[in-house]
């Protein structure tokens, strides 16, 4: 993505091409828990801001500290710079609030793997360009031991192929077909979509006689 | 011979591109914009460093949150979360330079009542707003349809939607409206008739002898409750009445250039053998002023009509009567005047426009509020409300007890401080009466027109204006 404010209205923004989102690389951060709702992942009282800004603060906000208010060892303080969540049952049930995905995404999450996800939650991931691939209760237990165990070794997640490689192996995961078909062609991005047309855009435009030339 | 309707036309001169998953890509000739659904947005475009690339095809103005009361204006605004949205609005709208009509702007109103009235919203075009209400717009034979906030951002960052064609339901009426019957009564009947979901997957046409009558405020009502009916959009093919409103407003062409705009409004109506997936008529040359009994704006019968029994309607439609009832304390087999009313609300983008007071002036002359009754007055923007102040109408309200309001949504989903108590019954020129809406769960809604409205106040119940003096 680009900088702030260096892009023309014209120019063309992200191509199709990079957005389609193949494979995810990187190291992981697990939180373990069934049924973990978005009221968890960015509680209501967050929710009254005008801008998307500053989300990553509050994910997880209240699990991530003590009582007293000070930082306690949940994964979202200990496992910084990681990019694939992987969790257990229901994750994101509850209110279908977008913002809970997207104070994820801004914390750092690329992919999630887990046992199971609510309905409303995955969609959100997907127009973000997130992939939510499910697995066996006891693939996501294996990763989960597997990144305490060693919180810098690498993961990948294919989406294509719908695997997950780390530790040498690779196992298979479930990624739901709509998703996967809008992250490989690259069409998640709706916004990246309309604008990588904007010559037609332009001529559609100017062939409409209420639309002043310019 | 084409056999194409208005949104077959229109559709097709606005597509830019097939997309990927099967939609179109469509331009917007008019976003509108207001503070509730644009925030985020914005705030999107700015991180990844998008400029809106059509900015003089955006216009913005403050309508939900806004107090009613002069003195509630000055900023800082008493609601914090309410100052903070009109704040972000107003750095939005200069930073993308973007048209904003503030809080200090005169032009300042519900976006439906200022986007026509400023000769924004014209014939032909495909106009857009965050808000189920833009199919008001279709009044003037354009394509009008409401979206969702990521679809904001997606038009401020394309002047672009990804949208499904819809099909084309052609509502046919006959006969002519009688006297002291307006387009909400026959909008309402239309709802009942077809009911709420009746229209899903469609875009209604209306036309026919008695929309060709109507004015083009009167149109604007009929086309703002589509969606109320399911229909995400609602027109009427564009005629005289249609081009001689426009005809001086400010966004309005001029001169030989409104002549030769008016030969292209021509030649988008609908073809005289277009093709319609689906006729209905309806014969409306005896329909009276239509109340609501219920608590979804298709559960309305005539005003001196029985309300139906539970056990009398359709199996699915059982229930929901049944629970509606028990809220709004109707009586099966009793007609709805006579119902008791504690609050009476003028106003909204489906009534709040200058022939929609005059009508209620017309009531209210001579005439007195009920003394049960408090009387709320809300101008559908500040330029209805100078007109009428200029017309004298605002001394009627007044003088007949009710209270004269600043331009604003106010009482139609009360963001602000206009709301319902309790168990409150209203009587309302908006558009929803569904349990809540007017800002208590306890309170209830009766929908009608303005003059029913009017009716209401001074007799503190449900009655039929066309029996009043000045009502018929
Ligand atoms: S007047 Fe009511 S229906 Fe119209 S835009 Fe405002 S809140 Fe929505």
């Amino acid at each position: 993505m680009s900088d702030e404010g260096s892009q023309s209205p014209r120019q063309d923004d992200v191509g199709v091409e990079e957005m389609k989102v193949r494979r995810v690389a990187g190291t992981g951060v697990p939180v373990r828990g069934d049924d973990i709702d978005t009221d968890q992942i960015i509680p209501a009282r967050f929710l009254k801001t005008t801008t998307w800004e500053g989300l990553d603060e509050y994910a997880f906000y209240d699990a991530r500290r003590d009582d007293d208010g000070e930082r306690n060892d949940h994964p979202f303080n200990e496992y910084k710079g990681a990019n694939v969540l992987v969790v257990n049952d229901n994750f994101g049930c509850g209110s279908s609030r977008e913002h809970a995905p997207r104070a994820l995404a801004r914390w750092g999450v690329e992919a999630i793997v887990g046992e199971s996800f609510a309905e409303i939650f995955a969609d959100n991931c997907k127009s973000l360009g997130i992939p939510a691939a499910t697995a066996e209760p006891e693939t996501v237990a294996e990763l989960q031991d597997f990144i305490e165990a060693t919180p810098d070794a690498g993961i990948e997640l294919e989406v294509a192929a719908e695997t997950v490689t780390y530790d040498g192996k690779t196992v298979d995961v479930d990624i739901d077909e709509a998703m996967r078909g809008a992250l490989v062609q690259g069409i998640w991005d709706t916004v990246a979509l309309l604008r990588s047309k904007m010559d037609a855009i332009d001529e559609t435009a100017a062939d409409l006689p209420y639309v002043e030339s310019r | 011979m084409s056999a194409d309707t208005l949104y077959d036309k229109v559709w097709d001169q606005h597509k830019v591109a097939d997309l990927p998953n099967g939609q179109d890509q469509l331009f917007i000739g008019l976003h509108l914009i207001h503070e509730v659904t644009s925030p985020q947005p914005f705030s999107e475009l700015r991180e990844r460093g998008i400029e809106v690339p059509y900015p003089e095809r955006n216009v913005a103005t403050v309508d939900h949150i806004v107090p009613t009361q002069p003195e509630g204006r000055e900023r800082p605004l008493a609601d914090e979360s309410a100052e903070g949205m009109l704040t972000a609005l107003e750095r939005n709208t200069s930073e993308s330079d973007i048209q904003f009509y503030g809080l200090d702007s005169e032009k300042q109103g519900i976006t439906h009542v200022v986007a026509p009235e400023l000769g924004l919203t014209q014939p032909g075009m495909t106009v857009v707003c965050g808000d189920s209400h833009t199919a008001t717009h279709g009044a003037f034979g354009s394509i009008a349809f409401g979206i969702g906030t990521s679809q904001v951002r997606d038009v401020l960052a394309s002047q672009c939607v990804a949208a499904d064609k819809a099909d084309v339901r052609r509502i046919e009426t006959e006969g002519r409206l009688g006297p002291g019957v307006h387009s909400k009564d026959l909008i309402l009947k239309i709802i009942a008739e077809l009911g709420v979901d009746g229209g899903v997957g469609y875009v209604y046409e209306y036309g026919g002898e008695a929309i060709r009558d109507l004015s083009m405020e009167e149109r604007l009502a009929v086309c703002n409750m589509s969606i109320e009916g399911g229909a995400r959009a609602g027109y009427i093919n564009p005629d005289e009445t249609t081009y001689e409103f426009l005809r001086g407003r400010e966004f309005a062409p001029e001169g030989e250039a409104f002549e030769e705009r008016k030969a292209y409004w021509e030649s988008i109506r609908s073809d005289p053998d277009a093709d319609y997936d689906d006729v209905v008529h309806l014969d409306v040359s005896d329909l009276a002023p239509m109340v609501t009994w219920g608590t979804n704006p298709g559960q309305a019968v005539g005003v001196s009509e029985p309300v139906p029994a539970p056990a009398d309607l359709p199996e699915g439609k059982r229930e929901a009567a049944r629970t509606a009832q028990d809220h709004t304390g109707v009586e099966p087999g009793e007609p709805m005047a006579g119902y008791d009313i504690d609050v009476a609300f003028l106003g909204t983008c489906t009534n709040g426009r200058v022939s929609d007071f005059r009508e209620a002036a017309a009531v209210l002359e001579g005439r007195e509020v009920h003394d049960d009754v408090r009387a709320l007055a809300v101008p559908g923007s500040q330029t209805v409300k100078s007109k009428l102040e200029a017309e004298g109408i605002d001394e009627v309200f007044r003088e007949a007890g009710f209270d004269w309001r600043e331009a604003g949504c106010s009482m139609c989903l009360a963001m602000n401080d206009d709301s319902l108590e309790g168990d409150e019954r209203c009587a309302s020129s908006s558009n929803r009466n569904y349990v809540g809406r007017q800002g208590s769960k306890d309170g209830r809604t009766v929908l009608m027109s303005p003059a029913m409205v009017a009716a209401a106040a001074v007799a503190g119940e449900v009655t039929d204006v066309r029996e009043m003096e000045g009502g018929a």
